[in-house]
């Protein structure tokens, strides 16, 4: 009987382990709230980038089209001074491209005004100092994102960023908003903000707001897919980006 | 015991001070907070349910939202799946207020009521209240 014995005491203990298991396992399963969808119509890439073709850019409304189609969506005051807060914006060549100052450039590109905006980079320097993680990258589809609820205002992130893409809100920004777009939110004194790709657009199916009134001269598209816009025109064109040399891998072309 | 006057007196401001809002509201009744809830997106439901049930979003309500923000921004959920099998669009400003839209007689009264300050309308945007 000394066998069966010892195998009646193997079988209780697995079977009491057993239950001691089931609610361990009913906790894990156990979610507070239920399981969620994806929105169905939203745009998916693995790697979200943009080719600014500044051959198209010509007149000054070229680009006040595309700035103004971003600020209107997003509710970026129109302040004016130091304290200005911006998404998108023109720069000069020098400060657009200070690795690549040549001595002998042909004056129509020195002059020329860039658009710039950020870069959304694989390596973001502005997600790496993040103490709250406000601003993060989205593994799956590199949009660097930011999280207004969580910024602090420390504004690491804009020391860090190469590309000065990152604006502060040093006062209440809504008196500067001419017109509220009800669809986005705006920001408060203290929190940092910046280009978010259109996320929110995206999102729903949409373009960017500044890709969709450039008349061709933005290209959105999917530069992990080799057959997406963004690659042809990189295929077939030879695209500059914004200070390589740092090693950020930022996403955003420009053709010259 | 030296200054026994001045101390004592003292101590009896402060006491009186420190315990003045007890004194001070006693026998008041605070009227507790007047929410309506007839705004006319409610009145059109065929079931006037909110996005979970009553209780469920009167003690968790901040806790769901906070879920929803989190979704949104972070996981790039947007739909909530309520318990019914309802979807829902997790927005604040389109969702909750959009049957809400009364935010001054719903939202600001209680959160008046129960003195709490939530920061949600410094970024939000409010709807155009339609009562």
């Amino acid at each position: 009987m000394e066998g069966s014995r010892r195998t009646f005491l193997k079988i209780a203990g697995a079977s009491l382990l057993g239950l001691a298991a089931k609610p361990v396992l009913d906790a894990f399963a156990r979610s507070e709230f239920p399981k969620v969808i994806k929105a169905p119509q939203a745009l998916v890439a693995k790697r979200w980038a943009m080719v600014v073709d500044m051959k198209k850019f010509k007149a000054e409304e070229d680009y006040q089209r595309c700035i103004q189609a971003c600020h209107r969506a997003h509710n970026v005051p129109d302040i004016g001074t130091k304290q200005e807060v911006k998404w998108i914006w023109k720069e000069r060549y020098a400060q657009a491209f200070p690795d690549e100052q040549n001595q002998f450039i042909p004056d129509e590109m020195k002059n020329k005004a860039f658009l710039l905006l950020c870069n959304h980079c694989d390596n973001p320097p502005c997600v790496r100092v993040c103490p709250t993680q406000a601003t993060f990258r989205r593994k799956e589809d590199g949009i660097v994102m930011m999280d207004f609820h969580r910024c602090i205002g420390c504004r690491y992130c804009m020391a860090a960023c190469p590309y000065g893409a990152r604006s502060f809100n040093f006062g209440n920004p809504r008196p500067y908003i001419q017109e509220t777009n009800l669809e986005f939110p705006t920001r408060t004194k203290g929190v940092v903000e910046k280009c978010n790709f259109c996320e929110e657009r995206v999102a729903r199916g949409l373009l960017p707001a500044c890709v969709e009134v450039s008349r061709g001269a933005l290209i959105f598209g999917d530069l992990a897919n080799p057959d997406s816009g963004v690659r042809k025109i990189l295929r077939l064109n030879y695209g500059i980006r914004r200070r390589p040399t740092l090693g950020t891998q930022p996403q955003v072309y420009y053709l010259i | 015991m030296y200054d026994a006057g001045k101390i004592i007196t003292g101590l009896m401001i402060f006491l009186g001070l420190m315990t003045f809002p007890f004194w001070y509201s006693k026998g008041k009744a605070v009227p507790p907070a007047d929410i309506k809830i007839d705004t006319p997106a409610i009145q059109r439901l065929p079931e006037k349910r909110c996005v979970e049930p009553t209780p469920y979003m009167r003690a968790k309500h901040m806790e769901l939202i906070d879920f929803w923000r989190q979704s949104v921004v972070r996981e790039r959920d947007r739909i909530y799946l309520a318990s019914d099998g309802k979807k829902y669009n997790r927005s604040l400003s389109h969702t909750c207020l959009n049957c809400h839209s009364n935010k001054e007689q719903f939202c600001d009264r209680c959160h008046n009521y129960s003195g709490v300050k939530p920061t949600c309308w410094n970024c939000h945007v409010i709807p155009k209240e339609k009562v």
